[in-house]
């Protein structure tokens, strides 16, 4: 994985390292511009929405309504933004509303109630020429099962779109092939989908839907029919893609390292309504009720977490005008063996043992001579899963420190092993 | 046994036989209209099956059997055909397929578009099936009845009979083909921006037609089957034969012309069974 990750083009990298930095991240949602906005919607499946809609104000709950009046509720009353360029994801388990959620989006599903803003445009008012070209120009799809038309070529399927938008044969066809090639299917261009594997299909489902040039792609658990390994390389593509190209993107899974993995934030949903939405790391360290507590339980979080979110305070601290009596007098109090020493601008100089101290307190040496530098340092947007094999070996704590050195905190080996679990 | 109480007596009979009257009084010009139409459609399809030359019609079989399915196929399916004539039967047998053309040529006309309409409103859809399930149990010679009232004795109300018998398969199988089309290829559709006519151009029906070649060749069958009752009410060809070979007992006649219409319905049959299996599209 790791090895892996090394290969990724620069975009990845850069990403993972300077944007998901959390303030960074903060100050770049809201620097970018609000896309998508969805205001109260709800959708119910049935023949009377309007009486369920009064049922759901007035408090009822989707199992009741459900047995009352045998119609579904799909979404319930769901409000959120999505920024321009932004990897939303949604997650939930199955029934729980995330593809009615995402169709409303591109109105496949039409909302029973509530608004949808796209680009500051109500998509719910549009009548059927204003929606015919919002979905040519602004949004495309892909789909769980693919959605693959199975008496076109893998060409013919790509051009669909461009065909749609009146594009001229010669012109579409060309604007087909690019985009096959960017998703490495050169050569498969005659070929019928049902030539090609699952992960193959998928990749004609994405040059597909990327062929109309989109500002905002609808992927529902695009990746859910494939097998893991395929899988994950499709979502580490996923992500080089949406580094390279910006987009905003929607993203449907009930899984959640798949969720935390490419989200930029994630929306959980339950019984058709969002329970909570928020960065990875925020939903991870500050779940907002139980049911989110339970469903983030099996993520792998050294995988989301970073220094950061896993550094302590450090109990004990001491300055190199400080001696090795000092030292020992903070050790014992802590009950620590060894501690870090800092200089008046909490620079980090060395860190000192208790061993160390009670000798140099013996032989009357300095706290300098004494001070032990092999000690592992990391930053702290660092990800858990890189401080594993650090932390196996090392001696002392690891100390967390910014770009002047400075002593931000400290790690110790049963935090990152606990991460782990 | 105990009779039916005779005061619960109704017939609906009766009631059809007037609305067919009333028809026929209020809309003479239409059906004249139609006949017209029809009969020169009719005989024009039958002068260019004439005028073809025997060979030529025998090495079109041979080479659609060759094509759809395979080698030996076209030479027996052009060695069959050739029997007919050896029969003697040819001019017949023409006529024979004409009225057989044109009448699926009509079918096809009026099954398609009805069986897209239904595909798409479902409350279409309960109307029609019920009238299709009735279309197929009737017997089919009922349909010579209004056939002969609305345009006599001759070819026409015996296209008529069979377009009515043979339209069934066709719009039923429409329908199905379209309703299959899987729900994530039409919403694909949908989620590029295509109107339902495109998607019904470019997705429904591609995806469809496997189905409604079914469909097309179900209904052929079926016309060609009516061709003998259709001839008691005067469709001279194939069908006459075998009827006046029955009513005159005799039984060479009958069996050379029913021997004839069977070559005729394998491989009418079997050619399109194989076009049809051509377009299928493979799983996914
Ligand atoms: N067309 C429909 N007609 C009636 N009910 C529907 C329809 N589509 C979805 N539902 C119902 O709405 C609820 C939410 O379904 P939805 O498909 O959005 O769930 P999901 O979160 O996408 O689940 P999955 O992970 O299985 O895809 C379910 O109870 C489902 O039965
Ligand atoms: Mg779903």
């Amino acid at each position: 994985m790791t090895e892996f990750r090394k290969e990724l083009p620069i975009s990845i990298k850069y990403r993972n390292n300077e944007c998901k930095k959390k303030d960074n991240l903060i100050e770049w949602v809201y620097r970018m511009t609000v896309k998508i906005k969805v205001e109260n919607l709800t959708k119910i499946f049935g023949r009377n929405p309007k009486a369920v809609l009064k049922k759901l104000k007035s408090g009822e709950s989707k199992e009741k309504i459900f047995r009352e009046t045998g119609n579904t509720v799909g979404v319930n009353n769901v409000s959120f933004e999505v920024s321009e360029g932004e990897f939303f994801v949604i997650m939930g388990l199955s029934g729980s509303g995330k593809s009615t959620l995402i169709r409303c989006l591109n109105l496949l599903n039409i909302p029973s109630a509530g608004q949808i803003y796209v680009d500051g445009a109500n998509i719910v008012q549009y009548n059927k020429k204003a929606l015919g070209e919002f979905r040519q120009k602004k949004v495309a799809m892909v789909f769980q099962h693919f959605g693959l038309f199975t008496h076109r070529t893998i060409i013919g399927n790509v051009e669909y779109g461009p065909e749609i938008r009146g594009i001229p044969k010669e012109e579409r066809r060309e604007i087909a092939k690019k985009n096959l090639a960017a998703v490495g299917l050169e050569g498969w261009e005659d070929k019928y989908p049902n030539e090609l594997s699952g992960g193959m299909r998928q990749r004609v489902g994405l040059a597909r839907a990327f062929a109309n040039d989109p500002d905002i792609l609808l992927m529902d658990e695009p990746f859910s029919a494939l097998d893991p390994l395929i899988r994950r390389d499709m979502q580490l593509e996923m992500l080089d893609i949406h580094a390279k190209l910006g987009k905003t993107i929607v993203f449907i899974t009930h899984d959640v390292n798949e969720a935390f993995k490419l989200g930029d934030r994630v929306a959980v949903m339950k019984d058709g309504a969002i329970e909570q939405i928020g960065t990875p790391e925020e939903i991870l360290t500050n779940p907002a009720n139980e049911y989110i507590a339970n469903f983030v339980q099996d993520v792998d979080k050294t995988k989301v977490l970073h220094a950061g979110n896993i550094m302590i305070k450090p109990g004990a601290l001491i300055s190199l005008k400080d001696g090795p009596k000092v030292a020992i007098k903070e050790m014992r109090n802590n009950g620590i063996s060894s501690v870090f020493v800092v200089d008046n601008a909490r620079k980090l100089q060395g860190i000192v043992t208790i061993d160390d101290a009670v000798k140099a307190l013996k032989e009357q040496q300095k706290l300098q001579d004494i001070l032990i530098k092999d000690y592992d340092t990391t930053t702290p947007d660092t990800y858990v899963q890189d401080l594993i094999q650090v932390a196996s070996t090392t001696k002392y704590p690891i100390a967390v420190v910014d770009e002047q050195d400075k002593l931000l905190g400290i790690i110790v080996r049963v935090s990152v092993l606990s991460a782990l679990t | 046994m105990q009779d039916f109480p005779e005061f619960i007596s109704f017939k609906c009979g009766i009631y059809i036989e007037v609305f067919v009257k009333w028809l026929l009084d209020n809309f003479m010009g239409f059906f004249d209209v139609l006949n017209e139409g029809v009969l020169m459609f009719l005989l024009k399809a039958e002068a260019f099956l004439l005028w073809l030359p025997w060979w030529c019609l025998v090495l079109l079989v041979f080479l659609l059997g060759w094509r759809f399915r395979n080698l030996r196929a076209g030479i027996l399916y052009a060695f069959l055909l050739s029997l007919i004539g050896v029969f003697g039967l040819w001019q017949l047998t023409m006529s024979t397929l004409a009225i057989v053309l044109t009448s699926v040529v009509i079918s096809l006309l009026l099954g398609i578009p009805v069986g897209i309409l239904m595909s798409h409103h479902a409350k279409l859809e309960v109307v029609i099936k019920p009238i299709l399930d009735a279309m197929q149990t009737m017997p089919s010679f009922v349909y010579l009845i209004p056939a002969i009232m609305f345009f006599g004795l001759g070819m026409v109300p015996a296209v008529f009979a069979t377009v009515i018998y043979a339209l069934p398969p066709v719009i039923r199988l429409t329908n199905l083909g379209i309703k299959n089309v899987p729900k994530e290829m039409v919403e694909a559709s949908y989620s590029f921006g295509s109107s339902s006519w495109q998607t019904l151009l470019k997705v429904q029906l591609p995806q469809a037609l496997p189905t409604i070649m079914t469909g097309i060749n179900q209904t052929t069958m079926m016309a060609l089957s009516m061709v003998v009752v259709a001839s008691m009410i005067g469709a001279k060809g194939l069908g006459y034969e075998v009827l006046a070979g029955i009513s005159r007992i005799e039984i060479a006649r009958a069996f050379d012309a029913g021997l004839s219409i069977v070559i005729l319905a394998v491989i009418i049959d079997r050619i399109s069974q194989g076009i049809a299996d051509k377009y299928k599209i493979p799983e996914q």
